[in-house]
């Protein structure tokens, strides 16, 4: 018994280390201000193109603002990526994905052809078309994230609700005379959304990569924001003598992905252990 | 006595690659109050379609016909919306696996709650004290924590008692039981049996069993109905059939259960096995495996035939059946 309780309070290390991450990032989000040390948008003409140094701990860019500063705030934005981009996808997913693998048969060969025409284009490359005809900014960034990420969500759900309907507590739903939309949502959703909350924190990785990506191209957060892939965008000119301006903002992103992964690992093993 | 439950010409289909299975086949039986009757056979016999098909708890590929008639009316022709006010409010139904048959994600609690608000009008601390009360008529000790509690934090045992106490929860006239005792120990299964004939006495209800044990049938049933291939071969009742089966696999049935307290003898065995629902012999289905069997087994289905009050058969050589006797002696 003690073995059975000690084990069950040990939190896997991953967990810890992201966990972590992510309180410090979200922490940075909201109140930017209280650690930046300087505003991430004020010219400094004075200072240009400074190396890091005592006052500027990560240098200037080509306007003099303060690197630490713009990365702080790129949080803001960031952090919002993250979740704005995944939490849409994650939850029309969950929903279409639950119905799908309940009612079989017909929807789910439509929804087998809707993934297939999701699938065969690469993501980025599908999500670069629909901001592209609906115009860059981070709005269009989230719709068009949208209307492509629920599929992969969608498509987990359905394959874990198909499992998990044929198994007796479902029958005993029926059987106790339960609606459909009851029996789904709360008896089977329940036992089937695990591998998809797990995705969702690799996703939230992901979102922050395509965010920066979007950023860097022009199509996602517009210039002068503080945006990570903005701001890598904005040194890619000065890489041969100002290599702070770019390697920063991209350490910052590496750092928050892992961050989310090492979630997303600790989760998976919690949650695989309590099965 | 009256009959809560009437079944007429039950047949149960199911869609296949290569044509429709049978799997029920013309079954028809009754059910008076109180009564507890046992559904009996080997895997594969039909028997848990059978219960299944009485509250349409079937894959959508499934085709039925016939009448089961609860209350003056017909569920097999309900609209969805009576269905579900029949199910769990006046016929509920419990599972072998009580394991995999209780949500793993909800309390214990929240479970016999749902059934409660699902068919009854109580308010919220109505359904508190009943389903308190609920645990206590099926014995589980302290009610008012284990009500908290998940499924993985109860016993086989205390998860079937809980089971039994969410499908009790608004006192329906009749208990579906599909071999609920199959997967427990010996001592726990005695145990559910004697709760399940106590409520049965307490709540007035009417019981469905399923089993492939002739000993729990013996132990709990007041009728027994056997059935082979989707058919029912013999009705009648527990002391009728042990005392005097008619049907040649019936009789094979009781010779091959072993007993103490008697001389030791070979046990009787069935050869061979149950015929698949995709080949079901001419004639009788059970006759490549009978003893008993001549020409006409091979060529008609035998009609089921009244040979005496209450007990039923359908089988050409009854005749000859009886004058072996029976092998329970």
């Amino acid at each position: 018994m003690s073995v059975a309780v000690s084990r069950r309070a040990a939190i896997p290390r991953p967990l810890i280390f992201g966990g972590v991450i992510l309180a410090a990032s979200l922490i940075l989000a909201i109140f930017p201000a209280l650690f930046a040390p300087y505003d991430p948008n004020a010219f400094d003409y004075a200072a240009l193109l400074q190396a890091p140094s005592g006052t500027h701990l990560m240098g200037t860019d080509n306007f003099g603002r303060d690197v630490l500063s713009r990365v702080i705030h790129a949080y803001t934005i960031d952090m919002q990526i993250a979740i704005f981009a995944t939490v849409f996808p994650f939850l029309i997913g969950t929903v279409i994905g639950a119905l799908v693998g309940y009612i079989g048969g017909f929807a789910e060969t439509l929804f087998g052809r809707v993934v297939d025409a999701v699938i065969t284009f690469p993501f980025l490359v599908l999500v670069i078309a629909i901001v592209s005809i609906l115009g860059p900014g981070l709005m269009n960034m989230y719709i068009a994230v949208g209307v492509v990420g629920w599929v992969f969500y969608a498509r987990i759900i359905a394959a874990e609700v198909k499992v998990q309907k044929r198994l007796d507590y479902a029958d005993a739903g029926r059987a106790m005379g339960y609606t459909h939309l009851r029996i789904i949502f709360r008896h089977l959703l329940p036992n089937a959304i695990t591998p998809a909350v797990v995705y969702w924190m690799t996703d939230m990785a992901l979102a922050i990569l395509l965010g920066s990506s979007l950023g860097y191209l022009g199509l996602g957060a517009q210039p002068p924001a503080a945006e990570w892939g903005v701001q890598i965008a904005d040194g890619k000119n000065f890489m041969a003598t100002a290599w702070w301006i770019s390697v920063f903002p991209g350490l910052a992103i590496v750092l928050t992905g892992l961050g989310f992964s090492l979630t997303g690992d600790g989760l998976a093993e919690v949650l695989r252990t309590k099965k | 006595m009256k009959t809560v439950l009437d079944v007429r010409n039950l047949t149960t289909r199911f869609a296949g690659p290569s044509g429709a299975l049978v799997a029920v086949n013309d079954v028809s039986f009754s059910l008076g109050e109180r009564e507890i009757l046992g559904l009996v056979g080997e895997s594969g016999s039909g028997k848990s379609v059978t219960l299944r098909s009485l509250i349409r708890l079937l894959p959508s590929m499934a085709g039925q016909s016939g009448e089961v008639i609860w209350q003056g009316r017909d569920i097999l022709n309900m609209s969805p919306k009576d269905l579900k006010a029949v199910r769990g409010g006046q016929i509920s139904m419990i599972f072998q696996e009580p394991t995999t048959a209780l949500n793993p994600v909800l309390p214990i609690g929240l479970q016999i709650d749902e059934n409660l608000r699902a068919h009854t009008k109580l308010t919220h601390r109505e359904r508190l004290i009943r389903a308190r009360e609920l645990m206590d008529l099926v014995g589980i000790p302290e009610a008012a924590r284990r009500l908290s509690e998940y499924p993985h934090q109860f016993s086989g045992g205390m998860k079937q008692r809980a089971m039994i106490a969410i499908a009790l929860a608004s006192n329906p006239r009749l208990l579906l039981a599909d071999e609920p005792t199959t997967a427990l120990d010996v001592t726990i299964q005695d145990q559910i049996l004697k709760l399940i004939l106590d409520l049965r006495d307490e709540l007035a209800m009417s019981v469905i069993f399923v089993t492939h044990d002739l000993g729990v049938v013996a132990a709990t049933c007041d009728r027994m109905a056997v059935m082979y291939a989707g058919r029912i071969v013999e009705t009648g009742t527990v002391a009728d059939v042990f005392a005097q089966p008619m049907h040649a696999y019936t009789r094979g049935l009781l010779g091959s259960v072993p007993r103490v307290g008697t001389e030791r003898s070979p046990l009787m065995s069935i050869e061979g096995t149950p015929p698949s629902l995709s080949a079901i012999p001419q004639g009788c289905a059970f006759h490549p495996r009978c003893d008993f069997a001549t020409e006409i087994c091979r060529a008609t289905q035998p009609d089921t035939k009244m040979l005496a009050a209450e007990h039923q058969v359908a089988c050409h050589n009854s005749l000859a059946v009886v004058k072996t006797g029976s092998p329970v002696r």
